[in-house]
Order: structure tokens, then sequence, then C-alpha cells
């Protein structure tokens, strides 16, 4: 691990920088085995795919905007329980908390039409993460705090992935506009959570494999 | 040095009324010279040009929050302080790495003019901030695509999204527990944030920056 990305771990969740830091490589190959599951399918059909962005795009954009799509899932069925849990939001943020699932739902619609067919369905998740999160719909602070990892998370994803999409303007433009929002969020929560929005002057990218192993916990 | 440039391919932007004439003018035949450097800026061509294009704008915002954490307006509280003295220290940092990285290539040290702004407001400080905050993301989020160099691309995102973390938390300041962090007027029904190109971004940072900058392959 470099000492970059340190530096933004830092700012997550303890229990998912143990993740990264101790059991990175068992993680991973579980998440991966489970996402390459998930995603092989309709990574085949991308050859042939007619997305929104009218053209065929390269199989590492393809992975890309999957991998995209799959953090994006867990943020929008985060956010969808979180809003349907009576009592689990205080009332004075059920309104950022409605914004930000907006958001989620809007990002999950916007990629799924980019990949056309090759888009993924909502894998199945587990935001206990293996029960180790159990109060993550009881607890509004436990709540609150994988609201952070997601969004820090999703910060730290797609920049990590900008260079990868860099051929394409068009999509290299909407995943850095999808980034600007992914860090409003993260900032709102951390405000909430009466944290500094910020870790300090600037932000860190993630590796796939690093994303892939702090949010694989989450799929079921 | 022989410089050549092609008047009706070359853009210059124009940034202070009357003074920009001249420098068009003098631009034509002198682009990068000729012309104090105090009062006239070119930011070059390619990643270098995209790069002063960052240089400049936060050494806008450095000198913005400078002034603000100099004189703090009335009423300032110590949460105020504290996120306004970080977002001043992230602006510097921010300028003096870009500066850094273009070396003998950066632009000048801007002259800059805030007197639109009152020092003394919280709601004058605070609206100039949000502007400068969501200009800056829609500056880096257009400038992307511009970036030839992955490298490049990479710091400015390391950048782009501590921008929008300030753009949010000055938006809470204004409007506490609401939308506004994120609201529908900067995240569109894709949920994407605004994109500016350097001409939109450049003529609305214009008024506040009194040195002419020259952009002629960004604009």
């Amino acid at each position: 691990m470099t000492n970059q990305t340190n530096h933004l771990i830092a700012g997550l969740d303890p229990d998912i920088k143990d993740i990264l830091v101790s059991n990175r490589r068992e993680f991973f190959k579980n998440s991966a085995l489970k996402l390459g599951a998930m995603a092989s399918a309709p990574v085949l059909l991308a050859a042939t795919a007619q997305n929104a962005f009218g053209q065929e795009l390269p199989q590492e954009v393809v992975d890309v905007l999957v991998f995209a799509l799959t953090l994006e899932h867990i943020e929008d069925a985060f956010y969808r329980s979180g809003l349907e849990t009576d009592g689990l939001i205080p009332d004075e943020y059920v309104g950022i908390f409605n914004q930000i699932g907006k958001h989620e739902a809007a990002h999950v619609a916007f990629l799924s039409t980019a990949l056309g067919s090759a888009a993924i369905e909502r894998p199945a998740l587990d935001l206990t993460a293996g029960g180790k999160y159990a109060d993550a719909l009881s607890n509004f602070d436990t709540y609150l705090t994988l609201s952070q990892t997601f969004e820090d998370l999703g910060v730290a994803a797609y920049k990590g992935q900008a260079g990868v999409v860099a051929a394409n303007d068009d999509i290299l433009t909407a995943a850095l506009q999808i980034h600007s929002v992914e860090a409003r969020h993260a900032a709102i929560v951390r405000k909430i959570g009466g944290k500094k929005p910020w870790d300090g002057a600037f932000d860190e990218p993630m590796t796939k494999e690093e994303v892939l192993a702090a949010a694989g916990p989450f799929l079921a | 040095m022989e410089i050549k440039h092609d008047t009706s391919r070359r853009r210059l932007l124009k940034w202070s009324g009357a003074a920009a004439a001249t420098v068009a003018v003098s631009g034509t035949w002198l682009p990068n010279f000729g012309i104090s450097a105090a009062l006239a800026a070119d930011l070059g061509e390619g990643d270098v040009g995209i790069l002063n294009y960052a240089y400049a704008l936060e050494q806008l915002e450095a000198a913005f929050y400078t002034q603000v954490t100099d004189t703090p307006y009335e009423g300032i509280t110590d949460d105020e302080t504290a996120l306004l003295t970080d977002i001043r220290d992230h602006e510097v940092e921010h300028r003096d790495f870009l500066k850094g990285a273009l070396a003998d290539g950066a632009i000048p040290d801007l002259e800059v003019d805030f007197s639109s702004v009152d020092f003394t407001s919280r709601d004058s400080v605070l609206g100039a901030a949000k502007v400068f905050e969501d200009l800056g993301v829609s500056a880096y989020n257009g400038a992307g695509k511009l970036i030839e160099n992955v490298d490049y691309l990479a710091e400015a995102g390391r950048i782009v999204s501590v921008e929008a973390r300030h753009a949010a938390a000055i938006r809470e300041l204004l409007q506490p527990d609401s939308v506004a962090f994120a609201g529908d007027d900067v995240v569109d029904e894709n949920g994407l944030d605004v994109v500016n190109d350097p001409a939109t971004v450049l003529a609305a940072a214009d008024p506040f920056i009194t040195t002419d900058v020259t952009a002629n392959t960004l604009v």
C-alpha cells in the first residue's frame, strides 16, 4: 500500500481500514470472485452493446463502468434502505439523505443507460457486512459511518479510474461530474457526523482492488 | 527568439476593460513578454496551459481566503473560522503545488480585485466563496478532457474533489440542514455536477482578477 492511499484510508471507518490493511488479499479474492460471477455475462455482451454514448466502448472502459455501477448500486440500495426504515434518520437530516439517495439512483440509471446491454442488475447486498454492522439500519451513528465510508470510497474509486477512461472525453467528463457529486455527499455526511468535511488539501485515489476489498463485504 | 502568431486563430481573453485592448495589440507582437509580468499572464499551450489555468484559479482562491481569514467578517464563529482557515490552507497548498509543478512555465502572480466583496459581511464573503468553489469544481470537471498527460489528470483529480468538499461545506454554512450542499442548481437530473469550459470559467473569474490573462488555446 502506498503512502498516498494511506492518507485517504485514514479517514475511513477503522474496520474497513483493518480489512484493507490486514486482509486485503483474501477480501479481494472473495469480492473479485463475486463481482466476476456477477459481471461476466453482461460484460461479454458489451462488444456489441450500443450504449448511451452511441459507440462501442473498449472492454477496459466497460469494465470501469460496470465497476462504477456496482458501487452506485450499493450506495443506491444503502440510501433506499435507510430512508425506508422508520425512525433511523433524524427528521432534520431526512431531506439531505433524500437528496443523496436521489443522486445515487440517478447515477445507477445514468451508468445503466451508458452501458446498455452490458449493465448489471443490482447485486444482492448485505449492509451489515456479515454481521459486522448488525445495527446498520437501527443505529444512526452506524448508518452515518457507513455512509461516509461509501461516499469517501466512491470519491477515491472514481479518482482511481479516471486515467482508464481518459481516452473517451464524454465518459471521462461524466465520471468527473459524478466524482465531484460524491465528494459533496462525503462532505455533508462527515459534517453531520461532527467531522471535518475533508482529510486535507488533497484527496487520494484508490485502486479498483482496494475499493473492492472495502466494498466486497457488503456484497451478499 | 522568433515570435509569430496567426492573430485570426489567436484568441485573447479580455480580463479587464481598456487595459485588455493594450494587451491585445501588444500581444500580437510579443505575446509572452514585452508587457510587465505584473500586468499580464499568458497561460500557454497544451497541458501547461491547463495547469496554468488551474494555477490562476487557485491563486484567486488562495488570495480570497487569505483576505477572509486576515479580516474576519462580523460575528464569525469559531467553527466558521476553523473551516475557513482549513480552506485557506488547502488553496494555498493547491496554489503552491501547481506552481511547483509548472516550475519555469508558471504564470506570474496575479493581481486580484475583491472590491465587490464586503469582507465585513458574512453573506457577502460566503456568497463569494460559494461562487469560487462551484466555479472551481466546474472548471476542473471541464478541463479533465483537455489534459493529455494522465499523470496531470490524476493530480487535478486529487484537487477537484477537495474543491467539491469546500463547495458543499460553504453551501451548508449558507443554508444549514438543507439540500444546498449538492442542490439542484449544481447537480442535474442525471446526478452530474456542473461542468464549464475555460472560456466560461475565465469570464466568470474576470471581475476578480486585475491582471490581463491570455488563454490562446483554451478558449
